[in-house]
């Protein structure tokens, strides 16, 4: 009937979902069907499992509850460098997990600089190693995704809202209850999910700041099946289990978070009445910026002299990165923007979950499944770069999701009136309207996704050839032959190499980068 | 000419029934309380909303399973009437090609209407360059070359100022009046209604009324119109 | 996408204009085939004599090494699989995949080589690495009650923390477990795999690392620093031999007994004292580099034939669990 009319179609969003569950799921199932016998699950996969929660669990929750004083101080106070500081926040979250490992220890290890001050007073080092060292990590990596995320559905809130609230002479607190409570409950559930599922496939920080075994994940269980036991099926039943939690937490999350959106502001630059100290802000501002660049400062230190000590085949791979990261973002966008549109039609539910799929999928899993899949037909090796950027683009699609979605809903809320009574043919629609109303969110997720690429071992590990190797895999490769220095320098490149990506990508979207 | 026969708009626990004809090229105004349904009543005949029952006829043929392009209408919004990222050259020119590129006689068209509209000369503008009643009159140049028998309006001017809201008003009732068109108008304004219409619906009760004279209307309201007009 | 694939392209155009030659396909682990590993050298010098192209193609590590063979099963392309060690020699053959091959040397080993499937290439002891100027324990006792600290890696990810596991295994059998619990507060953490171990420590995370008795000689000989030393534990140290077999299914079964031959004369060994940082297999006519003299010489080797490493690797693991998931 007209009135369920839509101005865009469903339809190559849902095949493009479709697609993403198929590799998914479909590796997946090359890896169940490889497996000859297999020990099932044993009492050491229920402790990974126990482990893996937990610190899920914790890490989501604390990422969050700090990312809403830091995202609150930051839509409050307009302050010179406070774009750069916001670009700055995200560079955790592209980082490599080894170098990330290494620059956060340099911060917070025994013999980091935190430490060395305490050492100073005669006081020990701080205990970095254990539960509190994972979620610590793990608030590192996801702090500036969650502030981001946050942040933007912040400064979504219409002025006008705070404009009326401040007239009934709301103050601080009765306008956190009033506005801020009901947009925070709205996206909240999502937020969560979105970095519970990012951290349970944690495996590298979760060992080596969990200080030993009792720090075991299922994603470690998945890799010990893998390669120490050859048990394929107990590899798939860990992956499908770690699917399934994802799952889990995704439908919680898109259930919480149902509800009206905030409708359209006219107003663009957030005034607000409620003052409140500044100090408080400041602190929160400050907090985070410490917490987040210390660490990266160390990655730069230690890096400076490694730049110019590396060798000419570290230039290469950084070309090599590069390109996968550009093939990388033109396969996420043409996922992304249709799944978007798909979403936005309104009744597209799974289409999101399809996509949120990536985040727990094991990169080892889905490796090894295209491998199997692959190779009857073609030498996988020869494959590596397309495949490195095909399942760099999965990984990034869930992020790219949470930025495309409500942006394609507004659009489509705003517009598809006016196209409908046109009648305005659904492809038009699409690239006449969608896609110029979306450019600063596009912008944005194709910076996020290139700088997430060029960051990501991904799998080509799995697959590598000695010619063609990715930055990321040349930095293992240094420093598998001791030459730790070169190593730095090669991850401070692939730093600057990753914000470069970002920002130059980003740079259209100044209006969204405001936000 | 139009007919609505025997319509139940239903939206959520809210209903109204409609049951009229509007001759062609007649002017009606849509008047009643807020809430009433004057905007659902618009959208139903525009085919933004399902009728639960009945159907809606245009000289005889049964429009109300179209998609809402296809109707033979036209219709402002009270916002939302203009892509902010085209110019205004190209917002007129999707009356015309929703989906291609003009010819030259089309291009010739669009500039005629920016004339008509007198905003010649500022095609190749934003629309947020422009003021609010150069806004109105883009959106107005559209429906010029859209060339539809039927042109809805909810409210298009209500941000205006009331002479710039008159003036689009009378630039309305010449455009309908050259072309023969039907004009369909939600407003909330007796005022507006006197100045260009011959007919009112009343809307309230949960009822559209048939048409009735928009001065022996206004001029003796009813009482749930009555409690409205003040 | 398609500069990706014009890129690829190029990469691999090298390849293809060999192809009328013989191939000869070698799978190892990734750090062999880097550019800092013997890869490059070694097919350089086997190229040089064969009239053929060799490709080594770097899977991860060891055990991923052999899961991958596992994985391509019969009809596996690799014709020759280099960087096994005797831990997984069992598993290796109860696969059936691999051939067994005639070729023998003087093994420089100090155990007997008589594997008639796999032949070694190089080896090495696992040590505890640290900083010369600070004394260190004289053996896992020592170390467990003082308060020297350690960074390990998990035996279920990685080759070095594997062979600490039956270290212990070896030095302690039953005791084992004491050990491991008289341990647990000198490990600062247990990582991932060796890079992160190693680089951790360099960060002065920890007083020492696990790693090999030829570390050392890595920073003597590339750095010019002889500020790294090897502890020196008096229960005997486990032993790394790394292996090579051909693959039964091969298509080119003269050629990789070729290599193998190859593998264990001078032109190979000699170039893995310096790239691959471990003893060869063969001591080369030319000695071993300047530096290695310098390295700590166990008075015991300790190492599990393969079979008794296959048949107590489970029951250890689940004793280093026990005690350090405490």
């Amino acid at each position: 009937m007209a009135g369920r009319a839509q101005p865009v179609s469903p339809w190559p969003g849902a095949g493009a979902a479709a697609l993403v569950a198929a590799l998914i799921l479909g590796t997946l199932a090359a890896v169940a069907l490889r497996a000859e016998t297999s020990a099932g699950f044993g009492p050491a996969d229920w402790a990974a499992l126990r482990f893996t929660l937990v610190q899920a669990v914790l890490s989501a929750v604390f990422s969050v509850a700090l990312a809403i004083p830091v995202a609150r101080a930051l839509a409050r106070r307009r302050f010179p460098g406070r774009r750069a500081l916001i670009a700055l926040l995200g560079a955790p979250f592209i980082l490599p997990v080894i170098v990330a490992i290494l620059g956060l220890l340099q911060v917070f290890g025994r013999a980091g600089w935190i430490s060395e001050v305490l050492g100073l007073f005669g006081l020990s080092p701080l205990r970095i190693y254990g539960l509190h060292g994972v979620v610590l990590a793990h608030v590192f990596f996801n702090l500036p995704l969650a502030t981001r995320l946050i942040l933007q559905a912040w400064q979504e809130i219409p002025a006008e809202r705070f404009r009326l609230a401040a007239q009934l002479g709301c103050n601080g607190t009765a306008m956190f209850r009033l506005i801020e409570l009901p947009m925070l409950r709205r996206i909240l559930p999502g937020v969560l999910a979105v970095i519970f599922a990012i951290c349970l496939t944690s495996f590298a920080v979760a060992l080596t700041l969990g200080g030993g075994p009792r720090a075991t994940t299922i994603e470690l269980a998945i890799y010990q099946a893998f390669t120490y036991d050859f048990d394929l099926g107990r590899a798939a039943l860990l992956s499908a289990l770690q699917l399934a939690l994802t799952v889990v937490a995704a439908l919680a999350a898109l259930r919480f978070s149902q509800g009206d959106g905030f409708g359209a502001g006219l107003d663009r630059a957030i005034r607000r009445w409620d003052g409140g100290s500044p100090l408080f802000d400041v602190f929160w501002i400050g907090t985070a910026a410490a917490f987040l660049l210390l660490p990266l400062a160390a990655v730069v230190i230690s890096g400076l002299v490694g730049l110019f000590e590396m060798p000419a085949l570290v230039f290469r791979a950084a070309l090599i990165s590069v390109l996968v990261a550009a093939a990388s973002t033109a396969v996420l966008l043409l996922l992304a923007l249709p799944m978007a549109t798909a979403v936005a039609t309104g009744r597209y539910g799974i289409v999101e979950l399809c996509g949120i799929l990536g985040l727990a999928a094991s990169p080892l899993v889905i490796g090894t499944g295209l491998f199997i899949l692959i190779r009857p037909v073609a030498n996988p090796t020869t494959l590596a770069l397309p495949v490195t950027a095909l399942v760099n683009a999965v990984m990034a699609l869930p992020f790219a999701l949470r930025i495309l979605v409500p942006a394609a809903q507004d659009v489509v809320t705003r517009h598809g009136r006016l196209a409908l009574s046109l009648d305005m043919d659904k492809k038009t629609f699409f690239t006449r309207v969608l896609l110029p109303r979306m450019q600063p969110q596009i912008r944005f997720a194709a910076g996020l996704s290139a700088a997430l690429s060029m960051g990501d071992l991904g799998v080509i590990a799995l697959f590598a050839d000695p010619h063609i190797a990715t930055l990321p895999l040349q930095i293992y490769r240094l420093m598998g032959a001791y030459q730790m220095q070169a190593a730095a320098g090669a991850a401070l490149l692939l730093l600057l190499l990753s914000m470069g990506a970002f920002w130059l990508l980003d740079r259209g979207g100044r209006l969204h980068a405001e936000t | 000419m139009l007919k609505l026969d025997g319509c139940l708009i239903e939206n959520g626990s809210f209903s109204l029934q409609a049951d009229f004809t509007v001759e062609t090229g007649s002017s009606v105004a849509i008047i009643g309380p807020s809430g009433a349904g004057k905007s659902t009543l618009l959208e139903s005949i525009a085919g933004f909303r399902d009728l639960k029952r009945g159907q809606i006829l245009w000289n005889r043929g049964r429009i109300s399973d179209l998609s809402p392009g296809q109707r033979p209408l036209a219709i402002l919004f009270q916002d939302g009437n203009l892509f902010p990222h085209l110019t205004v050259e190209q917002n007129v020119a999707l009356g015309l090609r929703p989906n291609g590129r003009l010819s030259g006689d089309e291009q010739a068209e669009v500039q005629n209407a920016l004339t008509r509209v007198s905003l010649f000369g500022l095609g190749g503008r934003k629309p947020a360059e422009l003021s609010g009643g150069q806004q109105s009159r883009i959106a107005l140049a559209r429906v010029l070359v859209q060339r539809r028998k039927l042109l809805l309006l909810d409210e298009p001017f209500a941000a205006l100022g009331p002479a710039l809201k008159a003036e689009m008003l009378d630039l309305v009732a010449g455009l309908v009046a050259e072309t023969g068109t039907t004009l369909f108008m939600v407003s909330h304004d007796p005022q507006d209604a006197r100045r260009i219409t011959s007919h009112t619906v009343l809307v309230a009760d949960e009822r559209a009324h048939p048409p009735a004279s928009t001065k022996a209307l206004l001029d003796n309201p009813p009482p749930s119109l009555r409690d409205y007009l003040g | 996408m398609k500069h990706l694939m014009i890129a690829a392209g190029l990469l691999s155009a090298t390849s293809a204009m060999a192809a009328d030659k013989p191939q000869l396909t070698v799978y190892t682990y990734d750090s062999f085939v880097s550019d800092w590993g013997p890869g490059p050298q070694v097919k350089e010098a086997f190229e040089a004599v064969c009239d053929c192209e060799l490709n080594l193609v770097g899977v991860e590590d060891g055990a991923a090494l052999l899961s991958r063979i596992r994985l391509e099963g019969e009809n596996s392309d690799a014709d020759v699989v280099l960087g096994l060690d005797t831990n997984l020699i069992t598993a290796a053959k109860e696969t059936g995949l691999f051939a067994p091959s005639s070729v023998s040397a003087e093994y420089a080993l100090p155990i007997e080589w008589s594997d008639d499937v796999f032949a070694p290439y190089d080896w090495g002891y696992f040590a505890f690495v640290h900083n010369a100027d600070t004394p260190a324990p004289a053996n896992f006792r020592e170390l467990a009650e003082g308060d020297t600290k350690i960074i390990i890696q998990d035996p279920r990810s990685s080759t070095p923390g594997l062979g600490l596991l039956l270290w212990v295994e070896a030095a302690y059998g039953d005791d084992a477990p004491e050990v491991w619990a008289g341990l647990a507060d000198n490990i600062v953490t247990v990582t991932k795999g060796w890079s992160e171990a190693y680089g951790l420590f360099l960060d002065g995370e920890a007083d020492m690392v696990l790693s090999y008795t030829t570390s050392p000689a890595y920073h003597l000989i590339a750095e010019e620093d002889a500020s790294k030393a090897a502890a020196a534990f008096d229960e005997g140290h486990y032993m790394q031999v790394e292996v090579a077999a051909k693959l039964a299914g091969t298509d080119q079964p003269e050629l990789a007994d070729q290599f193998l031959e190859f593998m264990v004369s001078d032109t190979f060994q000699q170039i893995i004292p310096t790239t691959n940082w471990m003893y060869p297999a063969v001591t080369p006519a030319s000695g071993l580099p300047d530096g290695f003299d310098t390295l700590i010489t166990p008075e015991k080797s300790l190492l599990f034939s393969p079979e008794e490493a296959a048949a107590v690797r489970d029951q250890a693991l689940a004793k280093w669990l026990g005690a350090l998931s405490q």
